[in-house]
């Protein structure tokens, strides 16, 4: 599958925008792609392990916290999956 | 530095006064260079995006990641990558706010803040999300460069030579 990066995590991944990575889940892909570049992964993760809360993964353009399966569900090669940090703010 | 055209500034700081007295919100794509060693956040187009937070839209603003997916990938199309983002402060200082620095999370990106007052741009700002993770980040100010300006004695609001 193809997992697409940030601009601002691009430091991270040898500069590229997007990582073709052969797993069977979303959650098999995000392991592959720290092993791949663990400096990624704490950019990621919370240093408790958990991940970071305005980190949004969309598989297809579809936000995986709604998908029944999260991130065990079942990805193919076709797919691609977006990490975007959030974008908010005010005052 | 911010590198920004005066078109795209000009556009930046009309859509904070059209959405008055709620915020704008929108990214900012470019390229990000540098000159002489100095780090450049060039941008060439800004993408106006939709503010979700209709429950507090005069001083909350939150871009859905899903549409900001969008705008990434059509940037990338024209190989142009998310440098920034750009919001409005309607009838407040252009200055970040605790909630700004929160909720900041793009490291290496401008965040340029509008100060709008009763429906009228006044102050611009940027600042740079800067720190190496999450727990480390800081803005700092950054000066903006305004490219193409007109020239003097073209401007619509120069004196009239006599
Ligand atoms: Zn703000």
């Amino acid at each position: 599958m193809k997992i697409e990066i940030p601009t601002t995590l691009r430091a991270y991944t040898g500069n590229q925008a997007v990582v073709t990575i052969q797993a069977a889940t979303v959650a098999e892909a995000l392991n592959r792609l720290t092993g791949l570049y663990p400096e990624f992964k704490k950019h990621l993760h919370t240093p408790d392990g958990k991940l970071r809360s305005f980190v949004n993964l969309y598989l297809n353009d579809q936000d995986i916290r709604y998908l029944p399966g999260r991130e065990e569900t079942q990805v193919r090669d076709s797919d691609t999956l977006s990490i975007i940090p959030s974008i908010a703010g005010g005052g | 530095m911010l590198r920004i055209s005066q078109q795209v500034y000009d556009a930046i700081r009309q859509h904070g006064e059209e959405t008055w007295p709620h915020e704008c919100c929108g990214v900012l794509l470019g390229r990000f260079t540098t000159d002489s060693g100095a780090m450049i956040n060039d941008v060439e187009e800004a993408i106006r995006a939709g503010n979700t937070r209709t429950d507090s839209a005069h001083n909350r603003y939150n871009i859905a990641p899903r549409e900001l997916v969008g705008i990434q990938r059509s940037g990338r199309n024209r190989g142009l990558e998310v440098v920034g983002f750009y919001h409005s402060h309607p009838d407040h200082p252009a200055l970040w706010s605790p909630t700004d620095f929160a909720e900041a999370h793009w490291l290496g990106c401008s965040y340029v803040i509008t100060a709008v007052e009763k429906g009228s741009a006044r102050q611009t700002n940027s600042f740079l999300l800067t720190g190496d993770t999450e727990e480390r980040k800081a803005f700092e100010y950054e000066r903006i460069e305004v490219t193409g300006q007109l020239e003097p004695g073209l401007e619509t609001e120069s004196e009239p030579v006599s």
